[in-house]
């Protein structure tokens, strides 16, 4: 077919070259490509405004300044009935963060600790660890959440247990278990505190300054000094004396039973609490997976090269096997972060107001507003995993192999 | 009973308001059958049993409407719809009724175009407690935990009573009555608020009923009733006569025992009218004469359904109240047949 | 030499000792216990504390178990009969975490389509099956929809009809032009759907009579609906995702801008969100007076959202495959597509098939989020049965019983898929 063209060039362009010669025809696909998506696209949009406009509805974010009139329970910012549907918004979407970084933080802990035990080498830790991850990773997570709040609501005593006697609180008097959340001691600040803040924040910066100087101190001599002691030391001494000195200006307020309920103390609500649980448990058991994978990736000849060079085992792990692992671990983790804040707007299912639950489903329901909803909705939780794999993208080129 | 302030679905009013308009009888007669959407469940207005049978009082109101249109009572399909889903549906002409507690507010009227062909209960939002929490009135709820289903208007209502007293709450955000009862029954929640209807088939659904009452403050007025697509007037008057038709046979004493010998000819024309055993208001209606009777028959007039589901002899136990006839100092006053 | 020897040395063993049994620290069971479970201080410690939480939970679920009940009608004659589980409600209610509302008396049919996907399946998954059941494997979407929707068998047909004529169409074409062959194809499955079908379908149901009684959607539900959805939508997705993981990778810069954007919009974005789409906004997108089962608009989602996984799978699996392969297809002369049909597609699909394994399990564990959007799935069906007044209070029976489906499910697929990556595994490790 091309041959034609081969043998002729001089006869210049011919229309049939678009679809035949192949310089041409790549161009040809992708226009049309393009202009098939441009004319579903419009048609959509055309849709769309034609079905709006039938409705007599328009298409703005105004409604976002109108006084939402709903209450929100957990708020991290000030909020009540009277502001407005965007100030609900941004309510929802702290609390996304709230349970999303609070979620990655524990699914990592979980899951590191349990993909090490299912690799232990004691039979009946190992089968433990093989029974949490394949439990949790083939059960619908939605299945998980509603079934840990049913758990938060059912087992613990109610608040007024407390009051007649049949339930007592935690921790001298300190924390209190119920069935509608967990109250702990809020942390009070009276005058004085910003020093003791101060000194502690100077000793987190001396801590630093000496573990720099540890690592230089043995590159140099290869002496290697007590980080860790010195560390904790550096930390709790200085703050501590601070403390004294000032006269305990860093207090705790410890929750009491009030009314229908405890007050004064902080309440972690259940509906957060059943979330982020649950949420870490599930993908936990991802991490567990993945976190044993990098692990036995690792080829054994490193390990056993390192054991013959006497290297203790611990050492080995920390020094050998683990940085090779990360580079392994990482790209997943970061879609199992993606996937934990992705799964976060499940709380809709129990009521705690994320972002699904304020401007998904209250406001969307509220306003009637179902297209700006969903459409901002989608593009928040979209700006969210953008963010996320962005960042993990730059840890994950920091950990590369560096070929030179 | 969620009477979320629902606009979208004007959306997909207009959508259909073209194809719609002024055929669904014609479409209900041709498919030989009437969609009618009920909630997804609430014991007493429209609950399927284990056989998966529809039974309620607003499920009494759809079967109603198709022994008059249709002749025979079991002539529904019932969709169930959520607060927030229930618009769009009988806006999309998915249903062709909307039997689900909806409380008729001007917006829902106007804004999102669907016409109340009346109301069939009247309703109010009240609060459920426990006896032993010793509270009396919803004024003494500072600092209570309140269960409250999301995107209603049962939440501003709430939202509102509590500022306007200066009282503080703990909203719980729940989706469905059934979570609601689960929180509630645990003591996750102190109080749980919605329509007193609601909470009083909401209660009767517990083991112990007894332990638990209702305030005495209804902080809002909630006239529910079955409504319609706006456009289709021709629909919209089988819709409101059918339910006229129910509440003049109390009034009149029509009930399903008696209708056979009523049927027979009375010497009250208005219930010869209302049986069409004289006149031609079913023909006016393109309905057959005997719609009304047929409507009666299927569970008889306003009263007998009420007592049926949810009256004080169920579990349900609800009064007359202000739903009672005009004549008994309720406010039920049906349009003369005429 | 023998005789010195025999002579110097006045006794030689001629024959070995047999050798003494190993001490018994060193055998058996307490060896076993010895270096699996007390090899070190640690272990011993982390053995007690696993022993000890085993104990609690067993402590906890054997009386429950043990005293359950399986006969009564309500929770309260449970609790008088017994004080562990009530499984009684599980016992009543059992249709419905299968099948929803489905009619009672047309159990069967779902039970069948079930058992067919077998056979159906059965060619791709095992590769002994002869290729002449994959024609069984063709129809049998179609079998399937008549099945489980009812109707006359006409509807089904005329589809059928419509996708064979297109055949005929791109098979005569083929020969010319590939390219238009496929456009004219598809034009044929257009025009046949707007214009033909219905009187096809009118016509054939003539023929073929009433047929079986008609299900509506909404009466379908429980794990009958995980089920449809699932598989109907990684059956759609599997194709778009392929096609979408080629545009990421192909040199044509618009193609690959619209493929990347697509699939990692979805992949941004939660299904719910994408639920929500389907439940509320799908009909302002169409054009006016469209409207169709909230089950086909959730399959349209939960499609896309499938493609979209899928694409990384197999592009994973596309990257995977060495340069050599694209390279040698090239130099045999073939065009594109014969090059991915024939060298490339074989392999990188052989690559990715635990991927698309696990995306299934996935999607099918991710159905469960449909029951938000009020749709009876099994965690939507507990939502009446905890409504009802006779179970008022039951929880952890029922959650169980879903959880427990599901976890014998995917548990299965995911061996399933980790035998696969075992079998499939031909390069030496």
């Amino acid at each position: 077919m091309t041959a034609m063209t081969d043998t002729q060039p001089d006869e210049g362009f011919r229309l049939s070259q678009l679809i035949y010669d192949t310089r041409y025809r790549s161009i040809t696909i992708q226009i049309i490509a393009l202009i098939c998506v441009l004319v579903g696209i419009g048609w959509l949009v055309n849709n769309a405004v034609t079905n709006l406009a039938e409705a007599g509805q328009d298409f703005n974010f105004d409604f976002l300044g109108n006084v939402a009139g709903y209450d929100i329970n957990q708020k991290i910012i000030d909020y009540d009935s009277q502001m407005t549907h965007g100030r609900a918004t941004l309510v929802g979407l702290l609390n996304t963060l709230l349970v999303a970084v609070l979620g990655c933080i524990t699914c990592t802990i979980i899951g590191v600790t349990m993909g090490v035990l299912r690799l232990s080498n004691n039979w009946i830790v190992q089968k433990l660890a093989t029974v949490y991850v394949e439990g949790f990773r083939n059960v619908p997570v939605l299945l998980w959440i509603v079934l840990t709040m049913g758990v938060m609501i059912k087992i613990p005593p109610d608040p007024r247990q407390f009051r007649s006697g049949d339930a007592s609180m935690m921790l001298w008097d300190s924390v209190a278990i119920t069935n509608r959340g967990v109250y702990v001691p809020r942390i009070m600040y009276e005058s004085g505190s910003a020093i003791v803040v101060g000194v502690l924040l100077l000793s987190i910066a001396a801590i630093f300054g000496f573990r720099h100087y540890a690592r230089k101190q043995q590159e140099a001599t290869g002496k290697i000094l007590p980080v860790l002691w010195v560390s904790l030391g550096l930390l709790f001494i200085p703050a501590i004396l601070a403390q004294v000195v000032m006269g305990s200006p860093i207090g705790l307020q410890n929750p009491y039973f009030r009314g229908f309920n405890f007050t004064d103390g902080v309440h972690l609500r259940n509906s957060l609490i059943a979330l982020w649980l649950a949420l870490s448990l599930y993908t936990g058991a991802f991490v567990a997976e993945n976190v044993r994978a990098g692990i036995l990736a690792v080829s054994k000849g490193q390990s056993e090269a390192a054991a013959s060079l006497g290297i203790r085992p611990s050492r080995i792990m920390n020094l050998v096997v683990l940085p090779q692992a990360m580079r392994v671990i990482v790209p997943p983790m970061i879609s199992n972060y993606m996937n934990l804040t992705k799964n976060s707007s499940l709380a809709l299912a129990i009521g705690y107001m994320d972002l699904t639950g304020t401007l998904g489903n209250i406001t969307r329901n509220q306003t009637g507003r179902e297209m700006e909803c969903v459409i901002m909705l989608m593009a928040i939780y979209l700006c969210l995993s953008l963010s996320i794999s962005a960042v993990g993208n730059w840890y994950n080129n920091s950990v590369k192999l560096k070929e030179r | 009973m969620k009477k979320s302030v629902f606009f979208g679905a004007v959306a997909t009013a207009g959508l259909l308001a073209g194809a719609a308009s002024a055929q669904t009888l014609a479409e209900v007669q041709d498919r030989d059958s009437l969609r009618c959407g009920v909630t997804t469940g609430l014991v007493g207005f429209a609950a399927p049993d284990e056989t998966g049978e529809w039974e309620g009082f607003d499920v009494a109101v759809c079967r109603a409407v198709a022994a008059a249109v249709l002749g025979d009572g079991s002539k529904v399909e019932f969709i169930p719809t959520t607060g927030s889903t229930r618009f769009t549906a009988l806006a999309s002409g998915e249903i062709d009724l909307l039997a689900r507690n909806t409380t008729w507010t001007f917006s829902r009227d106007v804004d999102l175009e669907f016409e109340f062909v009346g109301v069939n209960y009247y309703d109010g939002q009240g609060f459920l407690v426990r006896k032993d929490l010793g509270v009396t009135s919803a004024t003494e709820l500072d600092g209570a935990t309140v269960c409250i289903q999301t995107g209603t208007t049962t939440e501003l209502n709430l939202a509102d009573f509590f500022r306007a007293n200066g009282m503080s709450y703990e909203p719980v955000p729940i989706e469905t009555n059934a979570e609601a009862q689960q929180q509630y029954l645990a003591n996750a929640c102190d109080v749980y608020t919605t329509d007193a209807s609601g909470l009083a088939a909401t209660r009767a659904a517990f083991e112990a009923p007894d332990d638990h009452m209702l305030l005495p403050e209804i902080i809002s007025k909630e006239p529910l009733g079955p409504l319609v697509r706006h456009g289709d007037n021709v629909w919209g008057d089988i819709a409101r006569w059918t339910l006229n038709a129910l509440i003049t046979a109390e009034e009149l004493g029509v009930t399903s025992e008696n209708l056979e010998e009523m049927m027979a000819g009375t010497d009250n024309p208005e219930i010869n009218r209302l049986l069409g055993t004289e006149g031609n208001l079913g023909e006016m209606l393109g309905l057959e004469a005997d719609w009304a009777a047929n409507a009666i028959a299927v569970a008889g007039n306003y009263a007998e359904i009420f007592e049926a589901n949810i009256g004080e002899e169920t579990a349900i136990g609800l009064a007359r109240g202000l739903n009672a006839q005009w004549t008994d100092g309720g406010l039920l006053y049906s349009p003369p047949f005429r | 030499m023998s005789d010195t020897h025999a002579n110097t040395i006045a006794f030689v063993r001629e024959t070995q000792l047999p050798p003494s049994p190993p001490p018994a620290a060193e055998t058996g069971a307490i060896k076993w216990v010895r270096e699996n479970l007390f090899s070190s201080i640690l272990n011993s410690i982390l053995t007690l504390l696993s022993l000890l939480v085993i104990f609690m939970v067993l402590k906890g679920m054997v009386p429950w178990f043990w005293n359950s009940t399986w006969n009564a009608n309500s929770l309260s004659e449970c609790r008088e009969a017994g004080t562990g589980a009530c499984f009684a409600v599980i016992r009543e209610r059992w249709p419905q975490f299968f099948f929803g509302f489905y009619p009672s008396t047309e159990y069967w049919r779902p039970l069948l389509t079930f058992v067919l996907l077998f056979p159906a399946l059965a060619p791709i998954l095992f590769n002994k099956v002869p290729q002449k059941a994959l024609f069984f494997t063709l129809l049998y979407p179609f079998i399937g929809y008549w099945l489980i929707w009812g109707g006359s068998l006409g509807g089904p047909v005329a589809t059928l009809l419509g996708v064979v004529v297109a055949y005929c169409v791109y098979r005569t074409l083929v020969a010319q032009a590939p390219v238009i062959a496929l456009l004219a194809s598809v034009a044929a499955v257009v025009i046949w759907m707007l214009f033909i079908n219905g009187f096809a379908a009118d016509a054939l149901a003539g023929v073929f009579g009433a047929g079986l009684e008609e299900v509506d959607s909404r009466n379908i539900g429980g794990f009958l609906l995980t089920m449809i959805l699932g598989i109907v939508s990684i059956s759609l997705a599997l194709p778009l995702g392929i096609l979408l993981a080629l545009g990421r990778q192909s040199d044509l810069l618009i193609i690959k801008a619209i493929c990347v954007g697509f699939i990692e919009f979805i992949r941004g974005v939660p299904l719910i969100t994408l639920l929500f789409v389907a439940s509320v906004l799908l009909s302002y997108f169409l054009p006016p007076g469209t409207t169709f089962d909230l089950v086909l608009r959730v399959i349209i989602l939960i499609t896309m959202f499938a493609a979209a996984y899928l694409a990384e799978v197999v592009r994973g699996g596309l990257a995977a495959l060495p340069r050599g392969q694209y390279e040698a297809a090239d130099s045999l002369g073939l065009d594109y597509w014969q090059a991915i049909r024939l060298i490339i597609m074989p392999q990188a699909l052989k690559i990715s098939i635990p991927g698309i394994v696990n995306v299934f399990i996935g999607l099918y564990k991710d159905t469960t989020l449909v029951s938000i959007i009020s749709m009876y799935d099994p965690l939507g069906v507990v939502q009446p049965i905890l409504a009802d007044s006779d179970w008022n209070g039951i929880l952890w029976e029922l959650y169980g019983f879903v959880a427990l489906f599901f976890f014998i499910s995917c548990y299965s697929m995911s061996q399933y898929s980790r035998y696969l990556e075992n079998k499939l595994r031909t390069d030496h490790r």
